[in-house]
């Protein structure tokens, strides 16, 4: 008698537990992705607000056309630079260090050409009184706004996943399902580890 | 020199923990309680004019639910124009949740040393029918010239008053009300008794004063209290009733609205 009812009790014991350690993966998986999804999806509007740019400057680059004696060299960098940066594009699901560094380094690249560009408009007067510059001058800006603050709440989204992941006990379970730490942009890469110094 | 070293290690944490929890920094002021429109920190604005202002931009709300927040403050912190008025919006919840139908027009004043700045973050929702070149060119011919006088009341109020003829196109709050209180009451029929209960709950909530008033009946609002508990999933969306029906109660403050960096700025 005696035994059958400790028997019955294990039994019951066991199962309970193996509930438990199911329900507990079960939500901490689930958890995961959620987390995971919300850092593709914030990756979707940071690729959109640069788009957004890559697509205003055929526009920009027109206008500043139109001024017959305006610099080619400068015009010429931006449209090189636009070329370079919608040649790479990136897969959310495989955001490693290395192609995000390089993604951030071509869209870098079009920031400074642009940024030279408005540096000469300066020396044109008649650019800068016309109406249709100022306002594609205004998109710009806006458009650079707007990839900060994306970039800014990517960085946020991408510190809650990692964060998440990298808690114990959940980290050994993140690396058997194969949950990887996201990268992140510069700025905030930059305060959270030392710099690295490249030659 | 010495101040500036004294500092060092707070501008360090401050620094680091803007960067580690953005959403919490406190550079960024809470509103004005009671929530109101106009938040007029560095008090450029008199008594009387506030006041005007903050009954347009309530009635517009209470007919829109577009929800137009002017905002003074006397230091940004050290952070970008943009920067700063898109996180104090995003912070505040200007707008309708959703709807994301929040414009916020944040005013540095120009003081000897500084030269005055000017930013109007518009929200996600907002960004079609206020596209980046109008709202720059609001600030240039409606709102500078003003400024440029020491006249803040008409800048601001000639810019509110563009901003509003741009939104009010968007949707009416009479729309959106039989949108959204429909069709969840045509699916389960004693629904509009819940929704009509909800309504009431949350203009008690909203204003203080209301619920002063009617704390004679606390057990009928410990009910409604313990029932809104137990529905809070659905207050994002019964959010927009208690801005939608004008006159019921005051101001309710920020509806959650969200913002990406949409919008001009400028500085005299």
């Amino acid at each position: 008698m005696k035994n059958r009812r400790s028997k019955w009790l294990s039994i019951i014991i066991v199962v309970v537990v193996i509930l438990l350690v199911f329900n507990y993966f079960k939500g901490t998986y689930n958890t995961m992705v959620q987390h995971s999804e919300a850092v593709d999806q914030q990756w979707a509007n940071v690729e959109n607000t640069y788009q957004r740019r890559t697509d205003l400057i055929p526009n920009l680059v027109n206008t500043v056309k139109g001024y017959a004696d305006f610099e080619r060299k400068t015009l010429e960098a931006v449209i090189n630079a636009r070329a370079k940066a919608t040649s790479i594009q990136l897969d959310p699901q495989k955001l490693t260090p290395e192609v995000m560094q390089q993604f951030q380094q071509a869209q870098a690249g079009l920031s400074g050409a642009l940024g030279r560009l408005m540096v000469v408009v300066e020396r044109y007067p008649e650019l800068k009184a016309n109406q249709n510059f100022l306002d594609l001058q205004a998109q710009l800006e806006g458009t650079e706004n707007r990839i900060a603050t994306e970039r800014r709440k990517f960085n946020e989204t991408a510190r809650i996943y990692n964060t998440y992941i990298k808690m114990f006990p959940k980290n050994i379970f993140a690396s058997m399902f194969g949950f990887k730490e996201k990268p992140y942009f510069e700025a905030v890469k930059g305060a959270d580890q030392p710099p690295k110094v490249k030659f | 020199m010495n101040i500036m070293k004294k500092n060092i290690p707070l501008l360090l944490i401050l620094f680091i923990t803007a960067f580690l929890n953005p959403l919490s920094a406190q550079d960024l002021p809470d509103p004005m309680s009671p929530p109101r429109l106009v938040n007029d920190f560095a008090k450029v604005l008199p008594a009387d004019q506030a006041a005007l202002l903050e009954q347009k931009l309530f009635e517009f709300n209470n007919q829109t639910s577009t929800q137009i927040y002017v905002v003074t403050v006397s230091d940004l912190h050290g952070y970008e124009k943009a920067d700063y008025t898109t996180r104090l919006a995003e912070k505040w919840g200007v707008g309708q949740k959703g709807k994301d139908n929040g414009i916020m027009m944040l005013i540095k004043p120009k003081t000897a040393r500084e030269k005055g700045e000017i930013f109007i973050a518009v929200g996600y929702g907002l960004e079609g029918v206020v596209p980046d070149a109008v709202t720059n060119r609001i600030i240039r011919n409606e709102i500078l010239p003003a400024f440029k006088n020491g006249d803040y009341f008409t800048g601001i109020n000639q810019g509110i008053n563009t901003l509003m003829k741009l939104t009010a196109g968007e949707f009416t709050a009479d729309e959106y009300l039989k949108e959204t209180g429909r069709s969840p009451a045509s699916r389960v029929g004693g629904l509009v008794f819940f929704v009509f209960l909800m309504l009431m709950l949350f203009s008690g909530r909203s204003t203080a004063a209301r619920h002063r008033s009617l704390g004679g009946n606390l057990p009928f609002w410990i009910l409604m209290g313990m029932m809104g508990s137990s529905f809070n999933s659905h207050q994002g969306s019964f959010n927009n009733f208690s801005s939608g029906m004008g006159g019921f109660g005051g101001f309710g403050g920020g509806g959650g609205g969200s913002f990406g960096g949409g919008g001009a700025g400028g500085s005299w």
